[in-house]
Parts: structure tokens; sequence; C-alpha cells
């Protein structure tokens, strides 16, 4: 089982949409495929049509009181399941935080890998599409994940996001996922996005060499409630999650050197 | 209570009427609860073509197995099933599935894996093909999220010379996580007029439109006796449901199917053998049929004996140590040519006006007999009285046989008591209907225990001297290298090795069924209320 994790600190650069359309890909390729929705806001679910409800919260997941397994839903997908939000998965942290008081779990940041291993003969791929932030919930995210997939807005700014997530995860003791960043939102009108997604490309390892354009009709899932990969499979939009995923699954990124600490 | 989800059949006769195609009543009974919208190109969706696969003697269905052949373009696939959940599954290219197939020629996969095992030495024939197609539909809630799915099969099943459409088959297929909209589903179902509990999987359907069913063959003896019945009737009636199984084997043979075909065939004589011989003064005429039906058992004894080698190939030359397996292939290609002539022989016997006439005047005789047994002035014995008689006698002479066998005894009494042992236990299973089953259980298990040493001990023995006979004819033949010989020759000394283990193991197995205890467990056998 492989663990792919949409994950960047900030909010509204396609994480949700990547996370979405990659696994419909992985499902529609024919991989047993679970997608965890872990952002309380539940907009991976709403895309999926299916409630952002788990029966006894985020709290029975996190305590183990209620299996993972019980909680999947499957979409109207071949091989695509779906782990739904909760709104109660916004208190997540202090969930993960208070587990580390019992003297039995020491280890808060490893608890979503833990819970993940039960289904490891259930699913070939999962991907958990997290909510923006620095939290316990992004490092256990981050321990729990074999690739992280990191979407790029092309700014400077967001390049020294992935600095500092890759500073981040050199720091992990043991296991490290590996770091596979994409542009996303790519207008290729503005001459800034086409500047700093030729630098990136020509200099940093570790990034995809196919954007994801800023579309409308990626926009259009929601009103469609379905991958745009699903509903407009011909379409540019589709095209480009297409040879992105083709890149990730066959690990054709090459690897970004991690930074000497 | 909640309807199984996978079992509703529509009504053979509903829509039939030319009216309304009836799968649209069941999708606007279903709408009144959910979004209904097709799901072309859904998985397991479109045309369907497949046969249903399994030996003759229905080896897979006694397992609770079913094999299926999916007919897919040039190729196709192998599912294996249980109760209709899959058990294993593989691609096939190039196999008609028309024509019977060993097992063991299946490709390597996890089908073969499981059904070889079970079928070999048999071969996999076609029960049922159907053809029709699957249409999928989806359930949708409020949202418009699928929360289930009603999958229709519309299929015609096709036997040798018909064609029958079976009822159109409904299934609720629930979607993980939505369990409480299945049942929702099916209960809806279960409501529309017309539609019903399918009583019987698709396969168990498609065999009864064609007049079938699974275990209509046996090699077993299968007598409709009762203990009152009249003596004749019921030795008439058993030889008259060997003859059925002797005559259902004759196209298998002739097809060279697979080997068990000659197999079945020879035990059947073998039976009709011993009932006439040991019961057959009870019937008003057997005439010249024990001769006729030696002369069948001989026909068929060269090409079942080259089967047997051919059989045990693999395992005999396992168990070189000396020599090489390869060492062995000229005497391998030596046996195949001998059986390809020894069956044109056998063949040419099965077609012959002597074999037709020999089944035909035997059906005639024994018909005979079994009805005129109303008309008979004289009452004869019951078929239990013949039944405690003649298997009373023959443990008698069982057991005064092995009693007398000595370490120093020749093969020659060993052979002789092993035919007893036979024509025993043709008895008890003749009247197996009239025994006690827990006591007749334990009473053959312990005889075959006997049976089984001492065929490992004659089959070494018989093993051994036709190899030595075939050895000689490949020398005639100028077919026989010295290294062939040579590993002929390590593989009668490991016969020989077998044998005497046998021999070594009879006293044992002779006591557990005839001494003390197992003379007293056969007299309970016997033992009958007095009236």
């Amino acid at each position: 089982m492989k663990i792919y994790a949409t994950y960047n600190i900030k909010g509204g650069v396609g994480k949700t949409t990547a996370a979405v359309n990659l696994a419909y890909l992985s499902a529609a390729d024919g991989y047993r495929t679970l997608l965890w929705d872990l952002d309380p806001q539940g907009a991976a679910s709403f895309l999926f049509r299916i409630k952002p409800r788990v029966k006894g919260g985020g709290k029975a997941l996190i305590r183990g009181t209620k299996a993972l397994d019980d909680a999947i839903k499957g979409t109207d997908f071949d091989h695509l399941d779906l782990l739904p939000a909760d709104f109660t998965y916004r208190n997540m942290d202090l969930l993960l935080d208070a587990r580390s008081q019992k003297p039995t779990d020491k280890k808060p940041t490893r608890r979503i890998a833990q819970l993940l291993r039960p289904l490891a003969g259930e699913y070939d791929n999962v991907f958990l599409d997290c909510p923006p932030s620095i939290s316990l919930v992004s490092e256990n995210v981050m321990h729990a994940a074999d690739v992280l997939l990191v979407p790029l807005i092309p700014t400077t700014l967001s390049v020294r996001t992935l600095d500092q997530l890759t500073e981040f995860v050199a720091g992990f003791d043991g296991r490290q996922p590996q770091i596979r960043a994409f542009f996303s939102m790519v207008d290729r009108r503005k001459r800034l996005h086409q500047d700093i997604t030729a630098k990136l490309l020509a200099e940093r390892p570790g990034v995809a060499a196919t954007p994801i354009p800023a579309l409308s009709l990626i926009e259009r899932m929601s009103v469609e409630r379905a991958p745009v990969t699903a509903f407009a499979p011909r379409s540019q939009a589709a095209q480009a999650f297409r040879a992105l995923w083709d890149e990730v699954n066959t690990d054709k990124i090459a690897a970004a050197p991690m930074p000497s600490l | 209570m909640t309807p199984d989800l996978r079992g509703f059949e529509l009504d053979a006769d509903t829509g039939n009427d030319g009216a309304r195609d009836p799968v649209a009543a069941v999708l606007d009974a279903l709408g009144q609860a959910f979004g209904v919208v097709a799901e072309p190109g859904a998985p397991g969706s479109g045309p369907r073509r497949y046969t249903w696969l399994d030996t003759f003697d229905w080896r897979l269905n006694h397992a609770g197995l079913v094999l299926e052949y999916e007919h897919k373009g040039r190729g196709g696939r192998l599912l294996l099933t249980r109760d209709g959940t899959p058990q294993a599954e593989q691609p096939v290219t190039g196999w008609r599935s028309g024509r019977p197939r060993l097992a063991a020629d299946l490709p390597a996969g996890p089908v073969k894996d499981q059904v070889l095992k079970l079928a070999s030495p048999r071969a996999l024939l076609p029960m049922a093909s159907a053809a029709g197609a699957v249409s999928v539909t989806r359930l949708l809630n409020a949202d418009g999220k699928t929360v289930a799915r009603l999958i229709v099969n519309r299929e015609t099943v096709t036997g040798a010379d018909q064609a029958v459409p079976l009822p159109a088959r409904l299934t609720i297929a629930e979607v993980r996580g939505y369990p409480g909209q299945a049942r929702r589903a099916a209960r809806l179902l279960a409501a529309i007029p017309g539609v019903s509990a399918a009583q019987q999987s698709t396969f168990a359907a498609a065999l009864y439109a064609l007049g079938r069913h699974p275990n209509d063959y046996s090699n077993g003896v299968t007598t409709d006796i009762t203990a009152q019945m009249p003596a004749s009737v019921a030795v008439a009636t058993l030889l008259l449901g060997l003859l059925d199984t002797l005559e259902q084997n004759v196209d298998g043979v002739l097809r060279d199917i697979d080997t068990e075909f000659l197999h079945d065939l020879r035990v059947a004589v073998r039976r009709t053998r011993a009932a006439i011989k040991l019961l057959g003064d009870v019937l008003p005429e057997t005439g010249p049929y024990a001769a006729e039906f030696r002369w069948l058992g001989d026909l068929t004894t060269p090409t079942r004996d080259l089967d047997v080698q051919l059989l045990d190939f693999d395992a005999m030359a396992a168990q070189l140590v000396a020599a090489s397996p390869a060492d062995l292939e000229p005497f391998r290609v030596f046996l195949a040519r001998r059986r390809t002539r020894e069956f044109r022989r056998l063949a040419a016997g099965l077609r012959s006006a002597r074999f037709r006439a020999l089944t035909q005047h035997w059906r005639k005789v024994l018909l005979e007999a079994r009805d005129a047994a109303g008309t008979a002035r004289r009452r004869g014995p019951t078929a239990d009285e013949l039944a405690v008689s003649r298997t009373g006698k023959m443990f008698r002479r069982v057991a005064a046989l092995g009693s007398a066998i000595t370490a120093d005894s020749a093969p020659e009494s060993l052979h002789n008591l092993r035919k007893r042992c036979k024509e025993l236990r043709y008895v008890l299973e003749f009247f197996a209907p009239l025994h006690d089953p827990v006591i007749y259980r334990k009473v053959v298990g312990d005889l075959k225990q006997l049976q089984d040493c001492l065929g490992e001990f004659q089959d070494s023995e018989v093993q051994r001297h036709e190899i030595r006979a075939l050895a000689d004819a490949m020398l005639t033949e100028r077919a026989a290298p010295a290294a062939t010989l040579l590993a002929m020759g390590e593989i009668v000394a490991n016969l020989a090795h077998g044998q005497a283990e046998a021999r070594a193991e009879f006293a044992q197995r002779f006591t557990a069924f005839a001494g003390p205890a197992g003379q007293q467990r056969f007299r309970a056998l016997l033992a009958r209320p007095v009236s």
C-alpha cells in the first residue's frame, strides 16, 4: 500500500482538486484506492456527493473505538472508496495530543500511520487530503505518507514554502516521505507564472514537469460534484491530471536532494 | 426479513403479453425511492457469453464449486466460485470451451491450482452455455450519490440442440458504506408483482432448463431397492442401474475424452459380472451373459492397463534414484504408441454388433425379469433375505481364505483373496440401502483398507510383469535404448519394494476386518429383528 498526501501549508492552492483527480485516476488504472478527506471543511467528500460525517466523529477514529474500515464509503467509481470528512476533525490536533498523555502511546505523530496499517491488504494506493496548516495532523500525515504531493502556485513565496517543508521533513528521525511538488493553478497568460515555472523546473529537482493549469472547468467540479477526470476526461484539465498522475505513479519526478542539517 | 440482495428473478411469463418490458416496471418501482440512472459501460455490463464446466462425474459440484468460462473475443476467462463468491480467476487463450479439455492441460494459474487436484485425471466438459446481456442501473440518493446498483441479467441457455430463455435475474449490489439503502432497494424489489426470490443459482437454473441436474451421473451403485422387494426385482433393478452406467460411459470412451470413462465402464462391467455370478440365480435367465460380459471386460483390459502405466508414469519417473527421468522417455513414447493401437481395437469392439446386441438383449432380459416378478406363482426370497444370505456367505469365504494365509503363502493366495474381497464389497454395495448405515460405513471402511493393501500387492506384481513384457516388446521393436531399459529395471525394483511393504501390512489389515471384532461387527450388520 502506497500512501500519497497532498499537502501545503497554504489553503486554496489545489490540494483537494489534485487529491480527488489523482485518486480517481489511480482507481481508473485498476489500483484499489482510498481517499481520506482529513479536511473538516469536507470539500473532497462534497465532490463525491458523500456526506461529511463519520459516526462517533474523529474522536472514535483516533481512539480506535471505530475502525477506519467501518467508516469507509464507496464512491460512484470502481475501485475508489472515500473516508469522509467530519466537522469534528477540526479538533483532531487536540485528540491526537490527548493520546500522547497516555503512558501507552508516546508517539502522537504516528497515530494516522498506525490507523492506516490494517488497510494495507485492502488498498494499493491511499490519498490523504490534508487541511492547510502546520499542526499535529499535518505532522502525522507526513509520517504516514510515502510521498508528499505539494501543489505550488508559481510565486516566489510558495517556492519558499517548499524549501521550508523540505527542511522540516529532513529533520524526521528514521523514515522520511519523498517530496514531489507540482505547479498548480498555473495561468499561462501571466508572465510571472511562466518565469517561475520555467526557472524552478530547470533548477530544482523534485518538481513534476506537468503543470496543472488554472481552468474554469476545474472549478466546475463543485457544480458537477465529480472529478474533472471523470466528467470531462478528454479536456485539457483532465489530460494535465493524467500526465501528472503518470509522472507520480511511475516516479518519474527526479528526487530533490535533502538539505543537510 | 431482508431479502437476499443477490437473488431475484422475474417470473418467466411476466411481460410475455407483448406489452411493456417487465424490467421497466421494476425501474419505475425503484424510481419511487431512488434516482434511477442507467450506467452503460459499468464494469461487468454488456453482452456476455459463458460456459459452465465440470467433470463428467461432477467433481467440482461435489466440492461446492462452480467453474465458469467467460468468452471474451479470442481469449476468455475462467472464474471459480463457491456459493456465488469468487474463489479464483485466470485468463485463458486459445481454448474452445465447447471441447473437453483435461484439467492438467489448463495454463498455469490460480484456477488450475484449485481445480487440478479435484478434477484430475478427468477432463472439464461443457455442462451448459448461456449468452445474454447484463445491464447496470445506478440507484441515487437525494444528493445524486450512487447508493446501490440494480444489475439485470437476461440470458438464454443453450444445450446440445435447444435454446431456452432463463427468467431475467435481478441483483441489488451494495455500495460500501450504504447497506441500508441496498436493503431498502431489495425490499422494494421483493414487493413488485412478478418478482420473486431466486430459488437457485443461474447455473442450476440453466441445467434445469435443459432438463439436467447436477449429479445426474454417478459411478456408484445407486439402486432404489427395498427390503421386502422380491429378490429378482432387486437384482434386475441394480443390474439395470449398472447397464445405464455402462452405456453412459461408452460415448466418452469412444471420443477418448479422459481415462475415467473407460475406468467407470470397466467397474460397471465388473460389478455386473459379480452380480451375475453371486446373485444371478434369482433371475429367470442369465444365459450366455456371464461369458459376454467377460468378453467385454477383456476387451477393455489392455487399454486400461496402458492408461494406468501412463497415469502413473510421472510418479514412477520421480522415484528414480540411479536413472534419470529423461531415460524413461522412450518408454513413454512406446506406451503411448501401444495405447493408440489398443484403443483402436477397443473402439472397434464397442462399435461392434456384438456389443450392441449384448447391451440391447441384456436390457430386455432385465426389464422382463423386473416386470415379471409380480406374476410368479411361487414366492421367492426377498431382497433382504438374499442380502443377508449372500453377504454372510461371502464374508465367511473371505474370512476362511484370509485366515489360511501365512507369511509363506504364494502370491496367488493373496490374489484369490483380493478377488473375493472385491465380490464381497460389491455385494455390500448392492444392498447398502438395506443395512444399518453406521455399521455399514465401518465394515466397508475396514474392507476398503484391506482391499487397498491387497491391491497394492497385486498391482505391483502385475505392473512388474507388464513392464518386463513391455521391455521384451521394445527390444523386439528395437525401441529400447540401454538407459531406458536400466531405468525400467529400477522401476521394477521400486515396485517390488512397494509390494513387500504391502505384504508386511496384510496381517494387520486382515485382522482389523475379519478378526474377532470384525466378525462381531459383521454379525451385527446382518442381524435382523425376528418377525
